[in-house]
């Protein structure tokens, strides 16, 4: 961290860090310190960078500044075809690569109009709950560590590459794999994935247990984060949270339970909500949710049903490769996805789903060629960022640490 | 699910005489089209309604149709959690006169969001509290997802550190 | 052989300033994680438990460029990101090396946009470069021995009688 002075920032910037100042000072700065909390800094989860004006160690504005991740996604979706923009969702919110696929293919097949045949939708609630039992565990790991407790995120870590290797037997890869497609998935579940995956389940509730006793009643931990950064639920709902920030609000709102897709209405879980709405209660939400994911891979790993994993309509979704060399049909509709796309009606749609982090929507408007029109993306960190500013008035720098790590942001998808 | 969407056209008629609104349903989602200079009216009043109470602003964005006339419509999606309903505004915006009014008034979720918008597409905001743009740094002269900028940049717009 | 024998039968060891030196120099690379993007969870994975980073004498990921000597730039490095990136490689103390991590920083990657810097030795120098999208904690331990074995190499007097850098003039941003 540097110390500048205000002729180093741009002036709109200092323009926005010095307004509703009730000071009376002249020179507003002259008791006060610009402090660059500088996109490369080991808390601040990724490249982003915040302009604190300081009074002493007080927080009394704050200007978050994004864009060092800024690759280009919506203007890449505008050249490529549904297909092709596969391995870029992996890239959008990268501690859940999973959960990103199935939403992408969720929006394209709602936009096509084809459903997925059931046994894929169910590998795809397993695959989905997978990753966020990943996430969660990167951000209480990630977390502690902040704070100060080292030990828990190498064992949060050490579970998730369990989870690594039950991805890397699925699909070949452990990390950014893309493993949907449009009208299905991939490829078939191994027996040797399901039973990892059981073998998973039933080990992973006494090792969460054992993070957990180092830290819910660790009174350091407790005083560090109780009432620090507290939001209200209507506040909350103003700002456009959503995810387990919200949930730590008070806000019964999840998107599984109010818009259910693929098969969430068949699935016994609760919503976990706890009221208080400080730091605490987004670590406590996300410890809760990763039980509750359990429950549901449960549930599916017993009802999954046999059957196909990929749509059968040769008109819109790409047919198995058997069918492609032996069959001429086949083959000019493979010709024709491959090199013009999926043509679907004219007309945008936008389709949701609950991510980890909060509300991952996309927004594809088409005008009946292979690639979208327009595509936006709207990312749940981008809007759970806006909230910084708020959440961090009035409290020390050592709170905007904890603040910043409750919310859990990750800059790829922040920035797209 | 259908009886929510009629009392919605209805109230909108009913309280808004004057405003020509166009409803339109593509999958089983509304959409409702109107003029730009009406939308910070009929935002508030969708927000503050008992019944309706749209209090969750999901997205603000723009889709540049590359045509002479109306060449932008700025397009909101709110979203009610009482009622569990989704629905979708949107309002066209010329190039000549590239503006429209904030609605961060009425939502705060919209702040960022238009910011956003501005960056990528160039239209402002009349009385927003704060507009700078987001991805891009500030000496940048383009607009980057209008569909006249190319995909690889304009070389030269971007400054690189010597070696 | 070991140190221990030869050290209980004489007590003495010889060998050459330049071995002894480039010897510590490589066992003991402090990295400094330029973590940005998705190649960075990787980074972090390569020093948990299972792919330990720590025996090869990185236990210590500083975040201060002037304790580092070698700098891995784990992800997508933008426009606006390489002033920063260059930024701190400057900061660094020499001698230092520099690890290109995936396929965004060798080349772009799959990101052939306005906005991404299609390869970072248009501006940095590059000593290893990773393919893998993200490459697989194996693979930068891989790199890592690599930098052990080019570290290896050099010889100690390279950097004896080398002019000092100038200030460092912070830029403007």
């Amino acid at each position: 961290m540097e110390k500048i002075t205000k002729n180093d920032v741009h002036p709109k910037i200092v323009e926005a860090l010095l307004r509703d100042t009730n000071i009376t000072v002249e020179d507003a700065l002259e008791n006060e310190m610009i402090l660059n909390m500088g996109p490369q800094h080991p808390a601040t989860h990724g490249v982003l960078r915040l302009l604190l004006r300081l009074d002493g160690e007080s927080v009394v504005a704050c200007v978050p500044e994004l864009g060092y991740l800024h690759r280009g996604y919506e203007k890449l979706a505008e050249n490529m075809s549904f297909y092709e923009f596969i391995p870029h969702t992996d890239r959008l919110d990268y501690l859940a690569p999973m959960a990103n696929n199935v939403a992408w293919a969720l929006a394209v097949e709602k936009l096509i109009g084809i459903e997925a045949p059931p046994r894929a939708q169910y590998i795809r609630m397993m695959i989905s709950e997978l990753a966020r039992i990943a996430s969660h565990l990167v951000a209480i790991g990630s977390f502690a560590m902040d704070i100060g407790a080292l030990t828990v995120f190498l064992w949060t870590l050490r579970e998730r590459e369990k989870i690594l290797d039950i991805w890397d037997i699925l699909c070949g890869a452990r990390f950014t794999n893309s493993f949907t497609r449009i009208g299905g998935i991939a490829n078939d579940a191994q027996p040797e994935a399901i039973a990892k995956a059981k073998w998973f389940i039933d080990q992973y509730e006494e090792n969460l247990d054992e993070c957990e006793r180092l830290l819910n009643s660790n009174r350091i931990f407790i005083e560090r984060l109780e009432g620090v950064g507290v939001i209200s639920g209507e506040d909350a709902v103003e700002l456009g949270l959503t995810g387990p920030s919200l949930r730590g609000s008070g806000v019964e709102f999840d998107l599984r339970i109010s818009k259910p897709y693929l098969f969430y209405n068949d699935m016994d879980f609760k919503v976990v909500t706890y009221p208080e709405g400080d730091s605490l209660a987004r670590y406590f939400v996300r410890a809760d949710e990763t039980r509750e994911s359990i429950k549901i891979i449960r549930q599916v790993l017993e009802k999954m049903p046999l059957g196909d994993i990929l749509l059968n309509q040769p008109k819109k979704v790409l047919p198995k490769k058997t069918e492609i060399y032996s069959k001429m049909e086949e083959l000019i509709h493979d010709f024709m996805i491959v090199n013009f796309g999926v043509n679907p009606p004219v007309g945008d749609i936008y389709s949701a789903v609950e991510n980890p982090k909060g509300e991952l929507g996309f927004y594809i408007v088409s005008k009946g060629e292979g690639h979208p029109w327009k595509c936006k993306i709207r990312s749940p960190s981008f809007v759970n960022l806006q909230s910084i500013p708020h959440l961090i008035k009035g409290r020390m720098i050592s709170d905007v640490v904890a603040i910043v790590g409750s919310l859990d942001p990750v800059m790829g998808e922040a920035d797209k | 699910m259908s009886s929510l969407k009629e009392l919605i056209i209805q109230k909108l008629k009913d309280k808004f005489g004057s405003v020509n609104f166009e409803f339109s349903e593509f999958r089983d989602e509304l959409t409702v089209l109107f003029d730009k200079k009406n939308v910070v009216e009929v935002c508030r009043f969708l927000k503050d309604d008992n019944e309706l109470q749209f209090k969750l602003c999901e997205d603000v964005t723009a889709i540049d149709w590359a045509r002479s006339k109306n060449r932008f419509t700025v397009v909101y999606h709110i979203y009610s959690i009482k009622n569990g309903f989704r629905l979708a505004l949107k309002a066209d915006v010329d190039e000549s006169g590239c503006s429209i009014d904030s609605v961060s008034s009425v939502w705060e979720t919209a702040n960022w969001e238009e910011r956003e918008t501005y960056d990528m597409y160039g239209i402002i905001f009349n009385n927003h509290p704060d507009l700078r743009r987001m991805y891009m740094p500030e000496e940048f002269e383009y607009y980057p997802l209008r569909k006249d900028f190319p995909l690889m940049g304009i070389p030269g717009s971007n400054p690189l550190p010597k070696k | 052989m070991g140190l221990e024998a030869k050290l209980t039968q004489d007590g003495i060891i010889t060998s050459t300033i330049d071995a002894v030196v480039e010897w510590s120099r490589k066992n003991s690379v402090w990295p400094m994680p330029m973590g940005i993007s998705c190649c960075a969870i990787e980074m972090m994975a390569a020093g948990d438990p299972k792919y330990d980073i720590a025996r090869f004498g990185s236990e210590v990921m500083r975040f201060t460029p002037r304790q580092c000597d070698l700098m891995i730039v784990a992800g997508t490095v933008t426009y606006k990101m390489a002033h920063v990136v260059k930024k701190i490689y400057d900061q660094m103390p020499d001698p230092k090396w520099v690890i290109a991590m995936g396929a965004c920083t060798s080349s772009g990657g799959i990101y052939r946009s306005y906005n991404v810097v299609q390869g970072i030795d248009q501006f940095l120098p590059v000593d290893v470069y990773l393919a893998g999208c993200p490459p697989r904690p194996d693979n930068l331990l891989n790199a890592l021995m690599q930098i052990q074995e080019k570290i290896g190499r050099t010889k100690a007097r390279e950097f004896r009688n080398k002019k000092l850098p100038g200030p460092i003039v912070l830029q403007n941003n």
